[in-house]
């Protein structure tokens, strides 16, 4: 099935020719009047134009967070519950359009959108909704007559600043569980994609009370240290790359606020030998377990970019995999045939051809791809890149930075402690992947794994439930669990003394 | 070509502090840094702009990873952790040490290319960012 794209005739996306900030309940026009041109990146031509806002915007939407607050801090765990819902049905109701929303501006297929984003991003909703009304909190008995209580209390207003490569998911996994805890989000979106999130801001604003929800589209040169540093949020939350993490830190550090952070990655993929004892469904389920590495066009933080895979099997193992590649179709995003679309900007495309100029010129080995992909038609100015895989050794540096892109890097280890030491050869600590059919094998190595998440026998999963977040330079926090609720509450402890004699020191 | 600055890399963070400037990264090797003439222009034109001194900051990982990252000079807090690979324009630019080492301590060139800056970077404006490429001869 093919959707037309935004804005045509017969599309299931309207769209207006410029877009305000959404704050507090309302669309505000940038202070400073300016906006600037957001486009798709599988045509590189505009969809629309966005608010370029300054620090006075920032402001605004603080003044509409704080005065929200109180309000929704005291607002019933089951009648936030009710809201989260709602914001998950109505994300469900309007799916198809948000999906063809999201993939016409991230660049991302619609066979993915449909499939994960949008159904995951409601999903996550349901799932605080759920935990907040679940939650409970303890009670001490210190003596006789002496208890602690333990209360939840929100923080009041979080500063949140969002990644481009899943911009309203990322977006769902850090205002559901802030809101969830009775805080009000001012929001920045990625400077590449500001515009899906004011469409789902079309679709719950309402549902949410004024002030709530702020989202401001601007320049993070511009707007990100207001938000970032500003003395009037309570937290902030970031996802990104790693100076901006630790500036992020730091101002957090002159504010004194907690910070949770999602940063890079470079995620192992482990093949063992044994993945290949039948020609099965299971084998099937491994080679595209390598093959993931193209989800997402490789625009995430836990793409499994670097494939080891035992030496015993390579030669078999490597075939199967570079001829599904082969079959990976690219092309139109809006089309659900389409399995890859473009990277997000011209900027993401120029570093990914740069990256596998590195690689050749370093020896690695190109198995497949090594190019831009011409598409053609209307999408010959898309920054479409082939799907590619490099074959070459762990030091080089194609194994150790993040490319961010569809580019494997490939190689082969003897044993079981050889893959080990291959794996945390990094400085990274998000993902990693492990493949056997040996059940010990697969808790010894993920236990080993210097990493947040390791899928055992999948990859790629993100279901609300599943802690995830870094070791190492790779964050700070676990998202998508309700520990979350953690990060986004203090805790308050009333101790009580219920006897009436003195203490007898004066 | 890309041109290198004369003046022996001095760490401003340290400045009148004990202890030598970090003129090599823990690994030994000379870590260096240079800049095309658009690069030069770009920055002389941002710091007239802002009328203040800037600095650069590597960046790695993830979205908006490997980019040179802008700054107001001083904005971005530098520890030990960090090796100065030189100076450009007389602005510092750091990379974390780790990393320079994870790169087999690279020769940098800073260049600018179309498409506006990422993360809470300063751009030299027109759509343009600073990027760094791998120094050839």
């Amino acid at each position: 099935m093919l959707y037309v794209a935004p804005g045509r005739r017969d599309s299931i996306v309207t769209v207006q020719p410029r877009y305000e900030n959404f704050i507090g309940g309302k669309w505000l026009a940038p202070v400073e009047g300016r906006f600037r041109v957001n486009l798709t990146p599988a045509t590189a031509r505009p969809i629309c134009e966005v608010a370029d806002s300054t620090p006075a915007d920032i402001e605004l939407a603080l003044d509409a967070a704080h005065a929200a607050k109180d309000e929704w801090g005291e607002t019933s765990p089951a009648q936030r519950a009710k809201v989260l819902n709602a914001v998950a049905d109505a994300i469900e109701a309007h799916a198809e359009m948000l999906a063809v929303t999201e993939s016409w501006e991230n660049g991302k297929p619609v066979r993915e959108t449909l499939a994960a984003d949008i159904p995951l991003a409601a999903d996550h909703f349901r799932y605080f909704a759920a935990a907040i009304r679940a939650e409970e909190t303890t009670i001490t008995e210190i003596d006789k007559d002496l208890v602690a209580y333990h209360f939840r209390e929100p923080l009041g207003v979080v500063g949140q600043i969002i990644p481009f490569n899943f911009p309203l998911l990322m977006a769902a996994w850090k205002l559901a569980p802030a809101l969830a805890a009775g805080n009000c989000s001012v929001l920045k979106p990625a400077s590449p994609t500001p515009w899906s999130i004011l469409k789902l801001a079309e679709v719950i604003g309402d549902l949410l009370p004024p002030g709530v929800l702020n989202i401001v589209n601007g320049a993070g040169g511009e707007i990100g240290k207001a938000l970032a540093a500003n003395p009037r949020i309570a937290k902030v939350a970031f996802t990104g790359e790693t100076v901006t993490g630790r500036l992020i830190m730091q101002y957090a550090a002159q504010n004194l606020i907690p910070v949770t952070l999602e940063l890079g990655g470079k995620s192992p993929n482990i093949f063992f030998s044994d993945v290949m004892a039948d020609d099965d469904d299971f084998l099937d389920k491994a080679v595209e377990g390598l093959v993931l590495y193209a989800f997402n066009k490789g625009e995430v933080c836990t793409c499994p970019s670097r494939a080891l895979i035992q030496e015993d099997i390579y030669e078999k193992f490597m075939p199967l995999a570079l001829a599904r590649i082969a079959k990976i179709k690219q092309g139109n995003p809006l089309d659900t045939e389409t399995m890859i679309g473009p990277q997000v900007s011209a900027q993401q495309l120029e570093k990914v051809s740069s990256y596998v100029e590195i690689g050749r010129a370093e020896g690695a080995e190109v198995l497949i791809g090594g190019r831009r992909a011409e598409i053609g038609g209307e999408f010959a100015g898309g920054y479409y890149y082939q799907p590619t895989v490099l074959k070459g050794h762990n030091k080089m540096r194609v194994f150790q930075e993040e490319i961010f892109g569809p580019v494997l890097a490939v190689t082969t280890f003897g044993d079981e402690a050889e893959a080990i030491e291959i794996a945390n050869d990094t400085l990274y600590g998000l993902g990693a992947g492990v493949w056997t059919r040996d059940g010990g094998r697969a808790f010894r190595v993920g236990r080993a794994i210097k990493a947040g998440r390791v899928w055992t026998n999948c990859y790629h999963q993100y279901p609300a439930g599943a802690a995830f977040g870094g070791y190492k330079i790779s964050g700070i926090g676990r998202e998508t669990h309700k520990m979350m609720l953690e990060h986004y509450s203090q805790t308050k402890n009333l101790l009580v003394s219920y006897g009436t004699k003195p203490l007898g020191f004066f | 070509m890309p041109e290198r600055d004369q003046a022996p890399a001095r760490d401003p963070a340290r400045a009148g502090k004990p202890g030598k400037a970090p003129t090599r990264d823990p690994g030994g090797k000379p870590a260096r840094i240079s800049a095309t003439p658009a690069a030069r222009e770009a920055i002389r034109r941002l710091r007239a702009a802002r009328g203040e001194d800037l600095m650069f900051v590597q960046s790695a990982g993830c979205c908006a990873g490997s980019v040179p990252m802008c700054f107001p000079a001083g904005e971005f807090i530098t520890g030990d952790a960090d090796t100065l690979l030189g100076m450009v324009e007389g602005c510092p630019f750091y990379i974390d040490a780790r990393i320079c080492q994870s790169w087999d301590h690279p020769h940098l060139v800073l260049d600018i290319a179309p498409g506006n800056p990422e993360g809470f970077s300063l751009g030299p404006g027109g759509g343009l960012h600073f990027v760094t490429r791998m120094f050839r001869l």
